[in-house]
């Protein structure tokens, strides 16, 4: 298994040069917000390993938000921000990318501080990775290659049962199986269907998994002492905080939402992005780093296949911190189109958001961290929309295929490749082609 | 558990309902009234409107014995509003879809199915001619003709400009492809009596009052936005107060919105198809029809029914027609996954079923659960119901007469019509994520059977299959559906309280 990584450079842009840096990145898509896979500047479709990436430039839509807390409002410069989602190791992404894109990256952050024609790219780059608190995968390890190549698969037994559906449902489970196999055979030796095995796990990868599984919990343990002793307090500043902490919920501006509005649903899949202020102080702050501590680990752990909680849209997620840890954004890659994943949301994992959310400036009022909040529907779209920010440029390798799609394509590999079904096991896969 | 229970402590907290003040569509079908006719219209001359407004008589929702032979109700699009001379700052209280309308962006476009041969810009009206007011005329035949004459005098006519004069047709409860219609409602909380619960772990039909009207709890427990305005901008004091802001005048209240789609239906295309697909399929014409439906040709689901299937003191209500889930049928036997009914109203709970102890509803919610693949696809159904209230239009062609050849000749169809309190969330959501979708519950290159554009979607060739599951597994596909209904206008339109309605044409 080929586990995937995360790629995020972030750099400031130059004062003076984000107009123009904006026409630029518009030349890279074929429909406003949506990539050309083979744009002149960074031809995504190239690297087989990109399951999805991004240009977005992080510039915070609610800059004078602390002037709620009587704080002075902090202008940050606009920060260009690349994201990418790939298999294997991401410094292998980004060597690769330096070499095969060396002048379009170039042209690219050309509009960034520091960055000049003496520099060295891939250095620079370096330089400008940044990690994220939190990252989450839909299925770790199924990889880009996997993901054609059992799209490929689902293409083949597709057309064979609308062609031979009618033949195939007078026979017996068993038969109807064996049946499909043979053909997926045929398909295999005529070289119309392939199906590698999967790679094999890095080793380094196997060891920093295990023992991420065993500290987090280790680490856990021992400070739990310190951690009981300290829940008196922060449930007490937590309700104190919760009971005053204020609201910031203007009706968004139509505008604002049709600007976005119009660069969504050119694929079933959309990007996300949302960036704000943390609420001030060391209570929040410390207490959103823990809690993503535990998502992070949550996400490598126990969600790793196919699901975040309820939510089974998602095909990538991550966290990040900027601006000193002042502001957070969350960028994902969602299916449908953005009032169901809202709804999704808000119906699924309203506790979920509250979390982690609930310590952003404005986030209508939650109880205990969990309770309230996200399941203030109206307030908590208004929140999402005043702090979504519009993606200059998304591409994703596989367009038209859901997160749900890929499950039902391995799922189909999966019972033409499993040693014996019973019955019940075949009807329920059937059932899914 | 966690199921919705009915007390009587709410009514009595609250007071009777206010039905004097409802446009009677809002509780009526007007099903007796066999005769109907939407007028679209836009102001020529604003003191006449608001005159002809003052003394329409728009019929309210209060029940009456005999019903009455004759019904009037009123809405306007936000351009009617704008006309009317609201000004921004009370406009700004609808929302932002009923603003922006519903042929106003490109990207709600995309959204809601309206690209290709759907597209605004080769609508009949809605989209370069937009209506500034929706007059719904209802009445019983004999009458209908007078009730026209009386309404459309000379007033109206020196009053209004006729955009449409939209006339509709008695099918006898069908809908042009022949089906009974108009069988799945939400039935709404009027006594206020429903007690929310955070989590509904059933399905149910009753449904709160703040999801059809505007200034009521909604399923979420809260006031859904509208305008509600300063008393100073209220002098006369005609609007009652906001339930949720007592200091304040709720131009809202008892409103609702009007989505209003004005579909054709190729009736002969549609039975030529299946004729020419039942052989493949080994089953009837009819019997594929409905399948694609969910129903059969009289209205009942395919799904077998059990007792209790949803909550029983709905029952005087409603027919037992209404009366299911599809939690008896969760792999698509009986009712296909893409059936139009079951995209239209999945009827799912806040959980999948079977989450009855309070373990199990605890790992369910972390997402721990072990579970098929389709189980927690589409959840919380009760957050996206419409009630309906479309009639249908042209002359009715039966199966057999749309089997002989010839050319389809005069249109027929429906003028949709529903009304709901959160257009996003409602309409919309249904239409997107549900009827539209290339991609509903887990279904590959297919849309809504009967309402689907058949539009490619990314990566995809067509959109164009239907699946049906054989009871052994291997499914059916139909393939190459043709569009069998075209959108041919449509809007937005904000249907008024009576009382806001005197205020709009006083003042604004």
């Amino acid at each position: 298994m080929l586990p995937q990584s995360n790629l995020l450079i972030m750099a400031r842009i130059a004062r003076g040069r984000e107009e123009h840096l904006r026409a630029l990145l518009a030349t890279m898509n074929q429909r406003p917000g949506f990539a050309d896979p083979e744009n002149p500047l960074l031809p995504f479709g190239r690297f087989g390993r990109l399951h999805v990436a991004r240009f977005v430039i992080l510039k915070d839509p609610t800059p004078d938000d602390l002037s709620v807390y009587g704080l002075p409002t902090r202008s940050f410069a606009p920060t260009l921000a690349f994201m990418a989602d790939c298999d294997g190791s991401a410094d292998e992404l980004l060597a690769q990318l330096v070499a095969l894109c060396e002048a379009g990256l170039r042209s690219i952050f050309s509009h960034c501080d520091g960055f000049s024609a003496s520099n060295d790219l891939l250095d620079w780059m370096r330089q400008h990775r940044a990690r994220p608190a939190a990252a989450y995968v839909n299925w770790v390890g199924r990889t880009v290659r996997q993901i054609r190549e059992e799209a490929a698969l689902y293409g083949a037994v597709s057309a064979y049962l609308d062609a031979n559906g009618r033949a195939l449902a007078v026979e017996a489970p068993q038969r109807i199986r064996r049946q499909l196999m043979d053909f997926v055979e045929a398909e295999k030796r005529a070289g119309r269907v392939v199906l590698n095995p999967s790679e094999p796990t890095p080793v380094g990868w196997r060891i920093r998994n295990l023992l991420n599984l065993i500290a987090i919990p280790l680490v856990l343990l021992m400070a739990s002492p310190l951690l009981i002793l300290y829940l008196p307090a922060f449930l007490w500043l937590l309700r104190r905080k919760e009971t005053r902490d204020p609201e910031v919920l203007p009706r968004p501006q139509p505008a604002q939402r049709s600007v976005i509005a119009a660069l969504e649903d050119n694929d079933v899949t959309n990007p996300y992005i949302v960036l704000g202020y943390l609420k001030p102080g060391w209570f929040r702050l410390s207490t959103v780093i823990f809690l993503l501590w535990i998502v992070d680990y949550g996400a490598r752990h126990i969600y790793n296949r196919g699901h975040l909680g309820r939510v089974q849209t998602i095909h990538f997620a991550r966290w990040v911190f900027l601006n000193d840890r002042r502001q957070m954004f969350f960028a994902s890659n969602y299916d449908g189109s953005l009032d169901s994943y809202m709804d999704d949301f808000i119906n699924k994992v309203a506790w979920g958001l509250n979390l982690l959310f609930s310590n952003g400036v404005g986030y209508p009022r939650t109880d205990w961290l969990l309770v309230g909040g996200a399941s203030d529907e109206q307030k908590f779209k208004y929140y999402l929309f005043r702090h979504q920010l519009p993606v200059q440029v998304w591409y994703k390798a596989y367009p038209g295929l859901t997160s749900f799609d890929l499950m039902r394509n391995s799922r189909l590999r999966e019972g033409i490749e499993r040693s014996s079904m019973t019955d019940y096991e075949i009807r329920e896969w059937l059932n899914l082609l | 558990m966690a199921q919705s229970t009915v007390t009587d402590h709410a009514a009595l907290r609250f007071g009777a309902p206010e039905f004097e003040d409802i446009q009677g569509i809002a509780r009526f079908g007007y099903g007796n009234l066999t005769s109907a006719c939407f007028y679209l219209l836009r102001i020529a001359d604003l003191a006449l409107a608001r005159e002809w407004l003052r003394n329409a008589p728009v019929s309210n929702a209060v029940a009456r014995n005999p019903p009455p032979e004759t019904a009037l109700q009123v809405a306007f699009s936000v351009d009617g509003l704008r006309a009317l001379g609201m000004v921004p700052a009370v406009l700004e209280g609808f929302s932002a879809e009923f603003l922006s309308g519903m042929a106003g962006e490109e990207a709600r476009s995309r959204r809601l199915g309206d690209i290709g041969t759907n597209s605004p810009g080769t609508w009949r009206w809605g989209a370069g001619s937009v209506p500034h007011l929706l007059v719904m005329t209802y009445a019983t035949p004999a009458r209908f003709e007078l009730w026209k004459r009386e309404l459309t005098g000379s007033l109206w006519d020196r009053a209004f400009s006729k955009l449409e004069e939209l006339t509709t047709s008695d099918m006898g409860g069908r809908e042009p492809f022949g089906f009974v219609d108009g069988i799945s409602q939400p039935i709404f909380d009027w006594e206020r009596r429903l007690e929310l619960q955070n989590v509904e772990a059933e399905y149910r039909n009753l449904t709160m009052l703040g999801e059809l009207l505007l200034g009521y709890p909604n399923e979420y427990g809260k006031y859904t936005d509208r305008p509600v305005l300063e008393p100073s901008a209220d002098p006369d004091a005609l609007l009652p107060p906001a339930e949720d802001r007592p200091n304040t005048r709720d131009l809202g209240r008892n409103g609702t919105y009007v989505v209003f789609r004005d579909l054709r239906q190729d009736v002969r295309c549609f039975w030529q198809f299946l004729a020419a697909e039942a052989r493949a399929a080994n089953r009837t014409p009819q019997a594929l029809a409905e399948a694609m439906v969910g129903r059969t040709i009289e209205g009942d689901p395919l799904v077998p029914w059990g007792e209790n299937d949803v909550l029983a003191d709905e029952l005087p209500d409603e027919s037992r027609r209404n009366q299911f889930t599809f939690n008896r049928d969760t792999e698509g036997v009986h009712c296909p996954f893409g059936a139009h009914i079951r995209r239209a109203n999945p009827r799912t709970a806040d959980v999948p079923p079977g989450t009855d102890s309070a373990l199990k509803r605890l790992v369910q919610t972390l997402g721990l659960a072990p579970q098929r693949a389709r189980d927690d696809v589409i959840a919380s159904a009760r957050f996206h119901r419409i009630l309906r209230r479309g009639r249908e239009y042209g002359t009715a062609l039966s199966s057999d007469d749309a089997l002989q050849p010839g050319s389809e000749g005069e249109e027929r169809g429906l003028r949709f019509l529903c009304l709901n309190a959160n257009i996003a969330r409602q309409f919309e959501f249904v239409q997107n994520a549900w009827i539209m979708s290339t991609k509903f519950g887990g279904l590959t290159e297919e849309s809504d059977p009967l309402l689907g554009n058949r539009e490619a979607i990314a990566g995809s060739r067509l959109s164009g299959a239907f699946s049906l599951c054989r009871g052994d597994g291997v499914r059916h596909r139909l393939r190459g559906l043709p569009q069998f209904v075209t959108v041919r206008g449509g809007g937005y339109f904000f249907l008024p309280g009576l009382r806001a309605l005197k205020y709009l044409a006083s003042r604004v």
